[in-house]
């Protein structure tokens, strides 16, 4: 009978193959571009990468 | 969220020690490779997604459940968990954004028709798949083939809903509206009373009451959401990385990002360009799944036998996991970018995206069985 083991080694594969291949595309990793361990008093302004964020240029219209 | 429970009883076999220092060892191993390489904070964040994932599978802290054992029960402990957790995370994250001067920002998100309509939508499909934004990460990587099934559609959905996002809040969309500060934690705590007082009322008998495992994961989602905000200087969040994930991938097939007033913007063309271990969301979730699959190997839980689903139950699930992701992105995120995060960082978008959600949830929970994914095992 299949079990979960092949589903769930499925999903790790296809996590694995998105890294690979994103590694494959992105900028190089520059580790001594990174930025604070903590953003919290960090001194820099949060990204904004988030769910809930609405593009600036649409926020101001 | 699995039935992990229902395999880890007597008879299953219990994995070993070597097993289990194995995955200990190999997740502090991947957070320490990812510090190493792309910097301190980002594994940081994995470690972070990993407790996320951990919590939830390990708890079986859910959302879609238990809005269902709600609906259909009036069974309340699981969401007035959430509701504990969500009052946690005010008490610390109110402050903090109030002090951090630009540093940390809330999950602040405007209310709209789209908004409303695509939380509606986004309740009544996680139903279906009785899988949310967290919840299908912790699914998939504990092995259930529905939400294996749906996560890829899930990310399509949430990039095609961003591509489109500006178009639908020119709809009809209001200014962000924001409580803040000490007036806006005790608005917020209120808020959340009320609800539980309501669903207190509403309660079966016998139901009046949150089990101990669901108090520890509620202290302990908030101790890790928090965590979250102060080193991401944002929210928790799932679906911007699922998104960029599609992103990455139609890039990849040259697709021309730039047409669309999303992910045409400087920010998510570096986020697109950049690698997704350094996105917080990109990690967290990558984390969340990790987290998930270390909890069902740790407990034994993958022997489970694979469910035998008529045809129409993968296409509904195909059909759900793409409005899981369009709508959460018109949304302004799912249970957690919007509801856990939103409420808990003050957005009145938060309490929209909760009544309309919630709304969508009954229907979703008649639609279940006439999709054939009743009875799933």
């Amino acid at each position: 009978m299949r079990t979960r083991r092949l589903t769930a080694g499925l999903t790790l594969t296809l996590v694995a193959a998105l890294i690979l291949f994103d590694a494959a595309r992105s900028a190089p990793l520059d580790r001594f571009k990174a930025p604070p361990l903590i953003a919290l008093g960090s001194g820099q302004a949060a990204g904004g990468a988030h769910c809930a964020a609405l593009p600036r240029e649409a926020a101001r219209r | 969220m699995t039935v992990a429970a229902e395999t880890g009883g007597a008879a299953a076999p219990t994995a070993s020690v070597l097993t289990r220092a194995g995955l200990v060892a190999g997740a502090l191993a991947l957070a320490l490779l990812v510090a190493g390489y792309a910097g301190g904070r980002y594994g940081l964040l994995l470690l972070i997604g990993l407790g996320f994932g951990i919590v939830l599978e390990g708890f079986r802290f859910g959302f879609a459940g238990p809005w269902r054992a709600l609906i259909t029960r009036r069974d309340p402990s699981g969401t007035l968990a959430q509701l504990v957790s969500i009052g946690l995370v005010a008490l610390v994250a109110f402050p903090i954004l109030d002090g951090a001067g630009g540093t940390v920002i809330g999950a602040h998100a405007p209310v709209g028709f789209a908004m409303v309509a695509g939380a509606f939508v986004f309740g009544a499909a996680m139903q279906v798949v009785m899988g949310c934004g967290s919840g299908t990460l912790v699914n998939a990587g504990s092995g259930n083939p529905v939400s294996l099934m749906a996560l890829p559609f899930f990310a399509l959905g949430s990039f095609a809903g961003a591509y489109h996002l500006l178009w639908w809040t020119s709809l009809g969309t209001l200014p962000v509206v924001v409580f803040e500060g000490t007036t806006g934690l005790l608005i917020t705590l209120g808020a959340l009373g009320a609800v539980a007082a309501l669903l207190l009322a509403l309660a079966a008998p016998g139901t009046r009451r949150i089990p101990r495992r669901l108090w520890i994961a509620a202290a302990l989602l908030a101790g890790l959401a928090i965590l979250n905000l102060v080193v991401a200087g944002q929210p928790w969040g799932v679906v911007y990385g699922l998104g960029l994930w599609a992103a990455k991938g139609a890039s990849a097939l040259g697709m021309d990002l730039s047409g669309s007033g999303f992910w045409g913007t400087p920010g998510n063309v570096e986020r697109v360009a950049d690698s997704l271990l350094t996105d917080v969301t990109s990690l967290t979730n990558l984390g969340i799944i990790g987290g998930a699959f270390l909890v069902a190997v740790w407990r034994s839980g993958l022997g489970q036998g694979l469910p035998d689903l008529p045809a129409r139950a993968w296409v509904a699930t195909i059909i759900a996991g793409f409005l899981l992701g369009y709508a959460s992105r018109l949304a302004f995120g799912c249970n957690v970018g919007a509801f856990f995060s939103g409420i808990s960082t003050g957005s009145l978008h938060g309490w929209a995206w909760f009544v309309a959600a919630f709304g969508g949830a009954f229907v979703g929970v008649r639609l279940r069985p006439l999709l054939g994914l009743e009875g799933r095992r």
